[in-house]
C-alpha cells in the first residue's frame, strides 16, 4: 500500500499497485459527479471504461490500490472476452490467459466422459480462457489509462473508503475516508460494485433472497511445472485421501493450478486452512495421478461457502448494485465475474443515454428487469448444479449416484451429469421490450440473444458494430435509417448466412449498443426501425414490465 | 400424446414378474439404487417432459 494515514487500513496484500491514493481537489469541497462507481473490481471497472469511452463523467471509488492477491475468479467466457475487446483490453488478457476446450468427468477411479467447447468456426475468441482475476483488472486499468490518456472523462481514487451514505431522491451523498482524512462528494447516480459483502448494500439495510449452502469448498492455487494437459478435470467421490465428496483441478497461467476440495458443512475453518493439512489433501491428489508427489508450492489457499441468491431489487432509486454485491452464485459455472461484467456492460449504455438527456427513467429500471432475469437463469443453473454436487436428501443422492453409475456405459445419463453449467449470454425476453421478431430466421439469432460474431472480410462482424444503435443488413434486405449506424453484408460468408439467415435471401437486425439483438425483420421500414429503438430506450411511454 | 393410464401392457403378468426378477439377491440399497437407474433410463427412453411430468404426478396422487 502507498497510503500512509491510518484513516484507510488495508483489509489485504496487494497482487498489483494500480491505482495508489493520490489528493484531489475535490477532497476540499463536495462536488456532485453523473456517475459514481464504487468498487473497483472487473464488475466497476469495466462499467468505467464503458462510459469513459462514451464520453460520461465517472469516478471510481476503491478502499485499496488494486487488486488482493489471490486467483479469484480464473474462468472467463467467450461473452466477457468480446465485451473486454470491444472495450480495448481484451489483448493482454488474451495474451497472457491459458485457452482450454475440454473437459473430464470422473467418478472415483474411471472416467465418466469427456467434453469439448469447440469455438464456433469463425470467431474471434474461444469458448473460455483461464486467467487469475488480478489480470483482468490489470488489463482493464491498462485500458483506462489509455482513453484517460485520450480525454476519456474517468477517475479512478484508491485509497478512498465509503463509510456513509445518504440516499435522496434524485442523488446520493457519500462520506469518504482517504489518508488524508475524510470529505464528501455526491452522484447523481451511485452503482455498487463492491462485491458480495457489499458495505453499500448494508448501509443501506438490504438484504438478500435465496439458498446458502452449508457446504465448505477448499481452494488451493499451487504453482508446478507438471505434465497434466490443459483441461478441466472434475471428480465425484474423488480417489485420494480427504479430498471430500468432489474435486476439481484446472490450470491457469503461470504455471498455477486451482484446486478445489468439497469439505462439507461440518469443519473447522483455521484448521483445515493450516498449510500441512492443505498439502495432505493435495499430494494425494497429485500422486493419484503421477504416482509421487510433484513439488510444488502453495499460491493462495481459501475456504468458502456459497449462497445462490440475489436482491429482490437491483436498483434503489439513484443507487444501482452490479455483480456479487447484487447477486451470488456457487463457482461451478464461472457464472459470477462473467455475469457481473454482463451487468455492467447492460448498464453502462443506459445511463450514458439518461446522463446526456436522450432516454428516459425507464430505460434506467431496464437495468433491474434484464439483469435480474439474467441472475435469476444463473441462480437457477447454479443452484441445479450445487443439488448435483452435494444432494441435501436420500432421494437426491440416489438419483445422483444412478446417474454416474449410468453415465460410464450410457451415452444418454451423460448430459445428466453437473458439474457445472458453463456461463452462457443470457438471451432477453420479448416481455424486456425486445422485439419485433418478424423473421423466421435462426434461434440463435432471435431477439434478446447477445449477437453472434462471425468472419467478415479479413474480419470479424462484431467489430463493425458500434457502439450505439447499429441496422444489420443482410442479402437482399438493404435499409439506412436516417440516425443509425449501417451495415451491410451484401454476401455474408456461410458462416454468418447460417446465423442470421439461414435459407432466406435477405433480413433486417436491428442491435443495441450491448450488441443484444433487439429486433429483426424479413423486410421493413426505417418508421419501424425507428419505433423499435424508441421503445427500446424508455419513449414512447415504454414501460419495463415487472420480472 | 397423453400419458396413457390404460391399460398398456401386452403381458401384465409377465412384465410384473420380470420386475421383482430383477431385484433377487440385491439387499435395500441396491434395490432403490437400481429403481433410480431404471426410472432414468425409461425417463431418456420416454424423452417428453410433460409425459413425465404427468407420470410423477399419477404417481404421487396414487401414494
Amino acid at each position: 500500500m502507498t497510503s500512509t494515514g491510518n484513516a484507510v487500513q488495508a483489509n489485504y496484500d496487494l497482487a498489483f499497485d494500480l491505482y495508489p491514493y493520490a489528493r484531489v481537489a475535490d477532497q476540499d469541497a463536495c462536488v456532485r459527479h453523473p456517475v459514481v462507481v464504487v468498487g473497483g473490481g472487473p464488475v466497476g471497472l469495466t462499467l468505467a471504461l464503458d462510459l469513459g469511452r462514451r464520453g460520461t463523467p465517472v469516478v471510481v471509488l476503491d478502499d485499496h490500490a488494486g487488486p488482493g492477491q489471490g486467483s479469484k475468479a480464473i474462468c472467463f467466457a467467450k461473452r466477457t472476452l468480446d465485451i473486454a475487446h470491444r472495450l480495448g483490453a481484451a489483448a493482454p488478457m488474451m495474451d497472457k490467459g491459458i485457452v482450454w476446450s475440454r473437459g473430464r468427468v470422473f467418478h472415483g477411479d474411471g472416467q465418466l466422459f469427456q467434453f469439448d467447447l469447440q469455438p464456433e468456426p469463425g470467431d474471434r475468441h474461444p469458448a473460455f480462457i483461464n486467467l487469475q482475476q488480478p489480470y483482468f483488472e490489470q488489463a482493464m486499468v491498462k485500458a483506462i489509462r489509455r482513453e484517460q490518456a485520450a480525454g476519456a472523462p474517468i477517475e479512478i481514487r484508491g485509497g478512498n473508503r465509503v463509510t456513509g451514505l445518504e440516499v435522496r431522491d434524485d442523488h446520493a451523498r457519500l462520506e469518504v475516508d482517504t489518508p488524508d482524512g475524510p470529505y464528501s462528494l455526491e452522484a447523481d447516480y451511485l452503482i455498487a460494485c463492491d462485491g458480495a459483502r457489499s458495505p453499500l448494500r448494508k448501509m443501506m439495510g438490504l438484504g438478500f433472497d435465496g439458498r446458502v449452502f452449508e457446504d465448505n469448498f477448499l481452494i488451493a492455487d499451487v504453482r508446478m511445472s507438471a505434465d497434466f494437459p490443459t483441461e478441466r478435470w472434475f471428480w465425484f467421490q474423488p480417489p485420494f485421501k480427504d479430498s471430500g465428496q468432489s474435486a476439481l483441478l484446472h490450470k491457469q497461467p503461470d504455471d498455477v493450478w486451482r484446486i478445489d476440495f468439497q469439505l462439507g458443512s461440518d469443519i473447522v475453518r483455521e484448521v483445515e486452512l493450516q498449510d500441512d493439512r492443505v498439502r495432505a489433501r493435495v499430494d494425494a491428489m497429485l500422486s493419484s495421478q503421477t504416482g509421487e508427489v510433484p513439488a510444488y508450492d502453495l499460491v493462495w489457499t481459501s475456504i468458502y461457502r456459497f449462497q445462490c441468491r440475489r436482491m429482490r431489487q437491483f436498483r434503489h432509486g439513484p443507487v444501482f448494485f452490479a455483480g456479487d454485491s447484487a447477486h451470488q452464485v456457487s463457482p461451478f459455472g464461472a457464472r459470477g465475474a462473467n455475469s457481473g461484467v454482463q451487468d455492467a456492460e447492460n448498464l453502462a449504455w443506459k445511463l450514458d443515454l439518461v446522463v446526456k438527456g436522450k432516454a428516459g427513467q425507464p430505460l434506467l429500471d431496464s437495468y433491474h428487469t434484464e439483469r435480474a432475469f439474467a441472475a435469476d437463469e444463473n441462480i437457477l443453473n447454479s443452484s441445479r448444479s450445487t443439488d448435483f454436487m452435494t444432494p441435501k436428501t436420500d432421494a437426491s443422492r440416489l438419483f445422483r449416484d444412478a446417474v454416474l453409475d449410468l453415465a460410464g456405459r450410457y451415452a444418454f445419463a451423460r448430459p445428466l451429469v453437473n458439474s457445472g453449467r458453463l456461463s452462457v449470454p443470457c438471451v432477453y425476453e420479448a416481455h424486456h421490450g425486445f422485439g419485433p421478431d418478424d423473421f423466421d430466421g435462426p434461434v440463435k439469432t432471435r431477439p434478446g440473444s447477445a449477437c453472434c460474431d462471425g468472419p467478415l472480410g479479413n474480419g470479424f462482424l462484431l467489430d463493425a458494430l458500434t457502439d450505439g444503435f447499429t441496422v444489420l443488413t443482410l442479402g437482399q434486405a438493404n435499409l439506412s435509417v436516417p440516425g443509425l449506424a449501417h451495415l451491410h453484408i451484401e454476401r455474408p460468408t456461410a458462416e454468418v448466412a447460417a446465423r442470421f439467415l439461414g435459407d432466406a435471401p435477405g433480413a433486417v437486425y436491428l442491435i443495441r449498443p450491448d450488441h443484444h439483438i433487439l429486433a429483426r425483420w424479413a423486410e421493413t421500414t426505417p418508421d419501424a426501425v425507428l419505433a423499435a429503438v424508441a421503445r427500446a430506450t424508455g419513449q414512447e411511454g415504454f414501460h419495463a414490465p415487472e420480472a | 400424446m397423453p400419458l396413457k393410464l390404460d391399460p398398456n401392457l401386452s403381458d401384465p403378468d409377465g412384465a410384473y414378474d420380470l420386475l421383482i426378477a430383477a431385484h433377487d439377491g440385491l439387499d435395500k440399497a441396491q434395490s432403490d439404487a437400481l429403481n433410480a437407474r431404471l426410472i432414468l433410463i425409461l425417463a431418456n427412453h420416454i424423452g417428453d417432459l410433460d409425459i413425465l411430468s404427468e407420470a410423477l404426478q399419477a404417481a404421487r396422487a396414487a401414494g
